[in-house]
């Protein structure tokens, strides 16, 4: 994929913050808003999924069980007109489903197939919400003590600040739209920190490379000129990542969909983010030569000096 | 130049033919099987057992492909998945339940050229294979306080014997010894010492009365714990075998709860119901004259109440066994066996209580409806609580001192025997538990995901190799070889590993052939670039890997980072993709840089090249 000019990217970084800037804001404003429909993992509760021989008739389903007295069910098609959703909020008891199951088919004539029940109890519930976040955070001071140690502090404040955007738009995706955020989103979000922290370093690798062997050039043709460098690249793993991922996407099923829109949105915001925000945040804090220079190793010519 | 040593093409041909003969032995379809073990492991799986089977089966006409036995298990491979279940049936009755237990298994069809080498098939989450997933927690604070109290019954036990008279009780696992005098109450605290050395001791006077305190420290309450989740893991693991699972998991995690994970359980009902009798027992006393008023309490026995003590002899932790038999006049009664400590302490009560009444108290956790109330959205919800059902399920007159081994007589029917033979066993959980999440996967969703999940990889691992061949052509095949060598690592480590294969470990599979292809695309934007600035081709590719391998190692480890982290916190699932998604980063790194080098080296090395395909 030969570039024939270069993009002066650095020319678009006001647009580029101003875009950032209004998606950030929205995702935050949307998450204190309306903040995120967590799914059962997080909110507990029990969840009933079956498949009916024929197209199951939703209203009466959920007549049948306000007659059985569970009122506040929530009854919904799961991927295809047979398969059946059935949702309860908090309950501590875990005999609900096989309950839920039996109502179901008692009424029934043709075969109701069960794909899955889940409880989830109140406590748990509570305890994986605090753990998701634990480890949200987590990998976030630790990228950030690794890039420091790798890189120099003013990357790791960038790549940071970029892991940061990137899991906030996200976030603000599935609170805006409402879709459910469950557990695999949650691991969707942290392999977006660990996909979208990879096309930074490898931007800021050569950003690197180029301060310390192109003198006599200002920062910002330094920063465009790298980023061309490794846009062939960023566009290439970005595209089979994310062929792949709509791959998962369209045939991976019901269950697998949350992930996969995840790291899909997690995918397109992290390669902007790589291209826009670290370099962006590089340049505000005014990235220089002297940042990266080598050390010189004292003493390291001087064995030849020996009798 | 672009010449690798011998050894590093030796090492790439090694991993390759690793990875293809670790990952065989997937391409075997499993047999659907039928497994049988005896109840306890004394007994041997013999010739006679597998002749009762093998003319079971043959006569309700079932085809059967193999029987064998193997770790003191027959081990019947059938032809039809449909013949699981009747098979099973038939072979429960043919051998009788009490002595075997028929579990459904699928058998692994490895041939033995490759089980030699220690190569067997990846193993499938409940997700995949379907099945039961139970997480327990474990009242730890309840088996603290009966364990306070048994120990108690027989610190007064000892204090009756060696005369020190006062009065002892337990509020708020603080146990305190009133005394009248200075001496009784010191000689109280030398024999708490001896008989109960776990507990710190605390000596003082008030108005008169010698108190002493006694309390548990915070060692002997982790003890305590440790004990209590460790008696409950070996009965919920005696409990999974009478279900018949193949290859059940009961395992603590944590402070104080059991996960249990049943693959291929179809009757969760039936499982929860053995599993989760989540209840206890308490050997007791009767009341009579002597019983302090402190000490009585009223239980509810058959259609009236009964009154016990609230001392305890000795609890359902101390049962060994309880079955049900018949005496010398063949009625029906039970006999129970106790370990050698709840031997000894029945015995030190019951010799002093010969013609009172011992009952058993049945202590059962259940949560009931209280009310409703209204949520935060302005929902009406149910409010539960939580409460202990407590029954005397047996009430019978000693007959002389007990020991370990002893029987309740005088039961009304066979049926009432086996009963109460069945709630003794099943009481012998150290505390009470309760189950706090549950994941059940009917068979049909695992054997779907798995199509869905193999679909997802083929197609979108078909889509990359299109994608590589179209842009980096000749390069681009030597990828496409080295993600292919990839898929292949990745399943053999995991099966190397026995590591647990989930629908979300497909999608980090799935994740990580999108990603492997990085570090070649580096390599390869690297090279053209090399190309472009002037280089020769030999040149700009030995200084494009050479160039591109540090990027490539910072990017990928801070992957790994995230997906180290994605282990450590996440649950089932979600650490079936971490690992995969951690296994997949390292073998990636190895493919796509050694891998893809030797093959370039074998095309491009050791010879001029005006122009690379690049």
């Amino acid at each position: 994929m030969a570039l024939i000019k270069t993009i002066n990217f650095m020319a678009y970084r006001r647009w580029a913050q101003a875009v950032s800037f209004l998606l950030v804001v929205a995702s935050i404003a949307s998450l204190s808003i309306n903040g995120l429909k967590l799914g059962l993992d997080f909110t507990g509760g029990t969840l009933v999924e079956v498949s009916y021989s024929q197209q199951a008739d939703l209203s009466s389903i959920r007549k049948q069980l306000e007659q059985a007295n569970y009122n506040n069910a929530l009854v919904i098609n799961f991927g295809s007109e047979e398969d059946v959703l059935v949702r309860l909020p908090q309950s501590k008891s875990s005999q609900l489903g096989d309950e839920i199951l039996a109502t179901l088919r008692q009424d029934y004539d043709g075969d109701i197939d069960l794909h899955r029940i889940e409880f989830v109890g109140p406590q748990v519930g509570e305890e994986l919400r605090e753990q998701g976040g634990l480890g949200l955070l987590t990998a976030l001071i630790c990228v950030m003590i690794y890039v420091t140690f790798r890189f120099q502090y003013k990357f790791s404040i960038a790549a940071v600040a970029a892991l940061i955007h990137d899991v906030v738009i996200t976030l603000g995706m599935f609170s805006i739209f409402q879709w459910d955020f469950d557990l695999t989103v949650l691991a969707a979000l942290l392999a977006v920190i660990g996909y979208s922290l990879n096309d930074t370093i490898v931007v800021s690798d050569r950003i690197r490379e180029n301060f310390r062997i192109v003198r006599k050039s200002t920062s910002v043709d330094i920063i465009n000129r790298s980023l061309n460098q490794t846009l062939g690249r960023t566009i290439m793993t970005s595209a089979t990542t994310l062929l792949v991922l709509f791959s998962l996407f369209i045939f991976g099923g019901e269950i697998i969909h949350g992930f996969a829109t995840g790291l899909i949105i997690g995918v397109v915001v992290g390669t902007y983010s790589s291209v826009f925000v670290a370099a962006n945040i590089l340049l505000s804090m005014e990235i220089s030569q002297e940042d990266l220079a080598v050390p010189v190793v004292e003493g390291s010519d001087q064995s030849d000096m020996m009798p | 130049m672009n010449q690798y040593s011998l050894w590093k093409y030796a090492i790439v041909l090694l991993a390759l033919i690793m990875g293809i003969i670790f990952s065989l032995p997937n391409l075997y379809a499993p047999d659907p099987a039928v497994q049988i073990s005896g109840e306890s492991s004394s007994l041997v799986i013999d010739q006679e057992a597998y002749d009762i089977a093998s003319d079971s089966l043959q006569q309700a006409d079932i085809a059967v492909k193999q029987i064998a036995i193997v770790d003191n298990k027959l081990e019947i491979r059938l032809l039809s998945r449909a013949d699981q279940l009747p098979a099973k049936k038939i072979l429960q009755n043919a051998l009788g339940r009490d002595n075997y237990i028929v579990a459904l298994n699928l058998a692994p069809t490895t041939p033995d050229w490759l089980k030699s080498m220690g190569a067997g098939p990846l193993k499938l989450g409940l997700d995949l294979s379907g099945g039961v997933h139970f997480l327990m927690e474990v009242d730890t604070l309840a088996a603290i306080d009966t364990r306070l109290r048994s120990s108690v019954t027989s610190y007064k036990a000892l204090l009756r014997k060696e005369k020190v008279r006062g009065i002892v009780q337990i509020n708020d696992n603080v146990v305190t010894g009133k005394f009248k005098t200075e001496a009784l109450r010191d000689k109280a605290s030398s024999l708490a010492f001896k008989s109960m050395p776990e507990m710190t001791r605390n000596k003082f006077q008030r108005e008169g009365v010698f108190y002493l305190n006694l309390e548990l420290g915070e060692q002997a309450i982790a003890n305590l714990e440790d004990e209590a989740v460790g008696q409950n893991l070996i009965t919920l693991r005696n409990r999974v075998n009478e279900l018949g699972v193949s290859e059940p998991l009961v395992q603590r995690q944590g402070r104080n709860r059991v996960v249990v994970e049943l693959p291929g359980v179809q009757d969760t009902a039936t499982a929860k119901r053995i599993l989760g009798k989540t209840a206890n027992l308490e050997f007791r006393l009767a009341v009579n004259g002597d019983t302090s008023s402190f000490n009585r309490e009223i239980i509810a026995f058959e259609d009236s109440t009964v009154e016990i003590e609230r001392d305890i002899i000795v609890t359902g932790e101390s049962v060994a066994g309880a079955q049900f038999g018949f005496d010398e006049n063949s009625r029906p009664q039970v006999n129970i066996n106790l370990d050698a400590e709840g031997g000894k302490l029945m015995h030190r009560i019951t010799r002093h209580a010969v013609q009172r009444k011992m009952a058993v108290l049945f202590i059962e956790r259940k949560t009931r409806k209280i009310g409703s109330q209204l949520s935060a959205d302005n929902e009406l919800e149910a409010v539960y609580e939580r409460y202990d059902q407590r029954r005397v399920i047996s009430l019978a007159t000693i007959q002389s001192p007990l020991g370990a081994n002893f029987r309740i007589t005088g039961i009304d029917s066979q049926a009432e025997a086996a009963e109460l033979a069945l709630l003794l066993r099943a009481g012998a959980l150290a505390a009470p538990m309760e189950f706090v999440e549950e994941r059940t996967i009917g068979p049909s969703l695992g054997a779907e995901n798995i199509a869905l999940g193999v679909k997802s990889v083929v197609i979108g691992f078909s889509l990359v190799l299109f994608f590589m061949v179209v842009f980096y052509r000749v390069f681009g095949l030597a990828a496409n070889i080295a993600l292919t060598m990839n898929l292949l690592l990745i399943v053999a480590v995991m099966s190397m590993l026995s590591a647990t294969l989930t629908l979300p470990g497909i999608a980090g599979i799935v994740l990580t052939v999108g990603m492997a292809v990085d570090a070649n695309v580096l390599i390869f934007s690297r090279i053209r670039e090399e190309l472009a600035n002037g280089l020769s081709p030999a040149m700009a590719i030995n200084t494009g890997f050479e160039r591109a391998f540090l990027t490539i190692l910072d990017a990928n480890l801070t992957t790994l980072l995230a997906a180290v982290i994605l282990y450590a916190v996440g649950t089932g699932p979600i650490k079936g993709f971490a690992i995969t998604l951690s296994i997949g980063i390292l073998t990636s790194m190895f493919t796509a840089i050694m891998g893809t080098r030797s093959m370039i080296n074998l095309i491009y090395g050791g010879r001029s090249i005006k122009k690379l395909a690049l």
